[in-house]
């Protein structure tokens, strides 16, 4: 219908202006219209953000404000138990860096390895077959992983280290499927950032009489450092932040503890059980996910600001 | 390119055959790398379809041949309807008739509720599907040992009950008929919201701001942050905006909507469209970036205004891709969980939704409900709940590469 009007409108304002010449002069209202519309759909990305940062600082701010709470021992104390008015962070932070570091120990050495084959060693046909394969991996659910933590990984680990040994729900299985389910992410953004590498790069490598090997070690994979380490960081975002495979494989009750077999809850495992429960609104409780999520999103933002500024460096070295 | 050792190179470089060795050593492990992750997907699908069929074991509380003299296939209607009365308590039955008088059904229906009201099977062992084909004998010797009254069968636990059955506390009973309903609702509300705004968005940045203002480079680093965002800040977000504050809104309170809350399919689709709305753009984009500026040089050079020339020449050139990064983005949406759970999704729920305001459930909510269950045959059940997830995936994706195929051809 919009078009139809711009249409009529534009072949009547034609009849009535014959002066061709001067036809940029004149005002488009529709035109004008459009462009402001198109500028709030913009727009709306901004208003998220300032919502998440205003809505969650807000809450934030009453939960820091309420009588039990102090910020010094939020960051400082070992003791998450909202119902004797213990409120240290550092069991759900401890827990989120143990379930990360698992899932990088998997992800960064293999999604690399598989992105440096994929761009230096596979044919084409190779490559156009398996590089689908491998992103199913990325677009399968987190809530199937965390199934597939719990049901496949966790018994596989109490079947090597003993069943007295591990626990039903541990950081360890979960990291470990959270790795599985990042590596797609690292090795295309990383094979992304190989191929940007551009070829007369190696053949310079190999006239010196590299091997593939030598030519990818010690020039391909250099000059695509950034590249590389801004998938990296990708992936640290991405782990934190990752909720299902926790929730349902990590523990659910907030435990510091250093062992990769006995359960803690994370930062996002908390948000969902304290949120799937029956909510009283205003109580520290229900603000404190607010506190966590506000602290999830800072981290996450300057990790993904961090991996923009990368990419954009081997963005403008070679493209 | 020959990189075949030459003999003068080995005479050159004495280490020439440790150089190579290191390097065949290396791109092994580079192909293990590969291998890691085909075998991780495979083991993922073999552990899904494994636990979605098998052996269960059942005991029946009440034994059938007990109920009338005759076995029960051979009774008529009437007969299986005065048996269903005189086993159960007056207020059941007219629980079971808000679906329909029993008189008014099938004698298979019948059949089903008999056995699911009164005879009531209840689970002793369920089997993995390939324990149960390898040790078949074993188990049903086993299970009939202990307990001689078992009944022992084959079950497929993806099947056309599981997937018209609403939800019940019994794993046998149970389907996602109301969790696939709501699903969809979802998908369609949030993708109603977020697909012109997302496409609105992208033809601003690509089409209309000017690069030079700073407001403009804002938005697009934002756009490009938000869509790092964890889903579960955005299910935060929406809890506290869509739930809380816009609640008489959401709820439908103002549109006169009887006693709800915020926890609808509205606020929850709402949240779901904020979350796939950076996705949306960003895809949007590459595809009008894509459109060769020929097109448009064109257009104008014919006296097009701007937007004629967008809407008549950029954007059909430009949809095939739009849709394919579209589909991508709701096939994300369609597995989210996280954002479901923080804005309130229903765990248990009988009733089909039956427009934005009412409450609702997910599949990826029953999925992880199911998970957390103890019992085994639970797992089963999400088992199969996940295998219908994932075909919905792969269907939705097979459509997005159809369509690009098709249009690519031009």
């Amino acid at each position: 219908m919009l078009r139809k009007n711009l249409v009529n409108k534009a072949a009547g304002e034609k009849k009535q202006l014959p002066a061709q010449a001067r036809l940029w002069k004149k005002p488009r209202r529709g035109e004008a219209v459009i462009h402001a519309f198109l500028f709030i759909c913009g727009a709306v990305s901004i208003l998220t953000t300032l919502g998440i940062i205003y809505e969650l600082g807000k809450e934030a701010l009453l939960f820091f404000g309420s009588p039990e709470v102090k910020l010094l021992d939020f960051l400082t104390q070992t003791t998450w138990q909202p119902s004797i008015g213990k409120f240290g962070v550092l069991p759900l932070v401890n827990a989120t860096l143990m379930t990360t570091v698992f899932a990088m120990i998997i992800a960064l050495p293999v999604g690399l390895g598989a992105a440096v084959y994929l761009s230096e060693y596979a044919s084409t046909r190779t490559r156009a077959t398996l590089k689908p394969i491998l992103e199913i991996l990325a677009g399968i659910p987190s809530v199937v992983y965390g199934y597939f933590a719990l049901t496949f990984m966790t018994p596989l680990l109490r079947g090597i280290f003993g069943a007295a040994q591990v626990q039903v729900y541990n950081t360890l299985s979960a990291g470990l499927v959270m790795g599985i389910m990042i590596l797609p992410l690292v090795s295309s953004m990383s094979e992304d950032a190989l191929s940007a590498v551009p070829r007369s790069l190696r053949e310079g490598g190999y006239a010196l009489g590299g091997t593939r090997f030598e030519v990818t070690r010690k020039i391909v994979v250099p000059a695509a450092l950034s590249g590389i380490v801004a998938a990296f960081i990708i992936a640290i975002s991405r782990a934190i932040g990752e909720t299902m495979i926790v929730a349902l494989a990590a523990g659910s009750g907030p435990a510091f503890t250093l062992n990769p077999f006995k359960a803690a809850e994370t930062m996002t495992g908390y948000i969902v059980r304290i949120s799937g429960g029956d909510l009283a609104y205003d109580t520290p409780d229900y603000n404190s996910i607010f506190a966590i999520g506000l602290l999830l999103f800072l981290i996450t933002l300057v990790l993904n600001l961090v991996s923009r500024y990368l990419v954009g460096k081997y963005r403008e070295v070679y493209e | 390119m020959n990189r075949a050792p030459h003999k003068s190179a080995q005479a050159a470089s004495p280490h020439l055959l440790a150089r190579h060795r290191a390097g065949r050593l290396w791109k092994t492990g580079f192909s293990l790398s590969i291998l890691f992750g085909l075998i991780a997907l495979a083991a993922l699908l073999f552990n899904v379809i494994d636990q979605s069929a098998g052996l269960l074991v059942t005991a029946n509380k009440v034994d059938p041949s007990t109920l009338a003299e005759k076995p029960l296939e051979e009774l008529s209607v009437k007969e299986l309807t005065q048996i269903l009365k005189s086993n159960l308590s007056n207020n059941r039955i007219k629980t079971i008739e808000r679906n329909g008088v029993l008189m008014g059904r099938t004698q298979a229906e019948l059949l089903e509720l008999i056995d699911e009201q009164i005879v009531k099977p209840e689970v002793i062992a369920s089997y993995h599907l390939f324990e149960s084909l390898r040790h078949e004998t074993e188990i049903r010797q086993q299970a009939l040992g202990k307990n001689p009254d078992a009944r022992i069968e084959w079950k497929i636990w993806l099947n056309w009950h599981f997937l018209t059955n609403v939800m019940s506390s019994n794993a046998q009973y149970a389907g996602v008929r109301t969790a696939l309903l709501g699903s969809l609702f979802l998908i369609a509300v949030s993708i109603l919201m977020a697909f012109p705004i997302g496409v609105g968005a992208a033809i601003y940045l690509e089409e209309y701001s000017d690069r030079r203002l700073r407001i403009n480079r804002i938005i697009q680093t934002n756009i490009d942050n938000l869509a790092g965002v964890p889903s579960i800040v955005y299910g935060i977000l929406g809890l506290a905006i869509f739930v809380r504050a816009l609640s008489p809104l959401t709820s439908g309170v103002i549109f006169g909507v009887e006693g709800g809350n915020g926890r609808t399919i509205l606020s929850a689709a709402l949240t779901m469209a904020l979350l796939i709305l950076p996705v949306i753009i960003i895809n949007a984009q590459e595809a009008i970036r894509a459109v060769p500026s020929s097109l448009r040089q064109a257009a104008y050079g014919l006296g097009a205004t701007r937007w004629q020339t967008i809407w008549h020449h950029v954007l059909p050139y430009a949809m095939p891709g739009i849709l394919t990064g579209s589909i991508l983005a709701v096939s994300r949406a369609i597995g989210e969980t996280a954002p479901l759970i923080v804005v309130g999704a229903a765990t248990f729920i009988t009733q089909d939704p039956n427009g934005v305001f009412s409450r609702f459930t997910a599949l990826p909510i029953q999925i992880y409900n199911w998970t957390t269950r103890p019992q085994p045959e639970f797992r089963n059940i999400a088992a199969a709940a996940i295998l219908v997830l994932l075909l919905s995936l792969l269907s939705m994706n097979a459509v997005a590469i159809l369509l690009r195929n098709k249009f690519s051809r031009r």
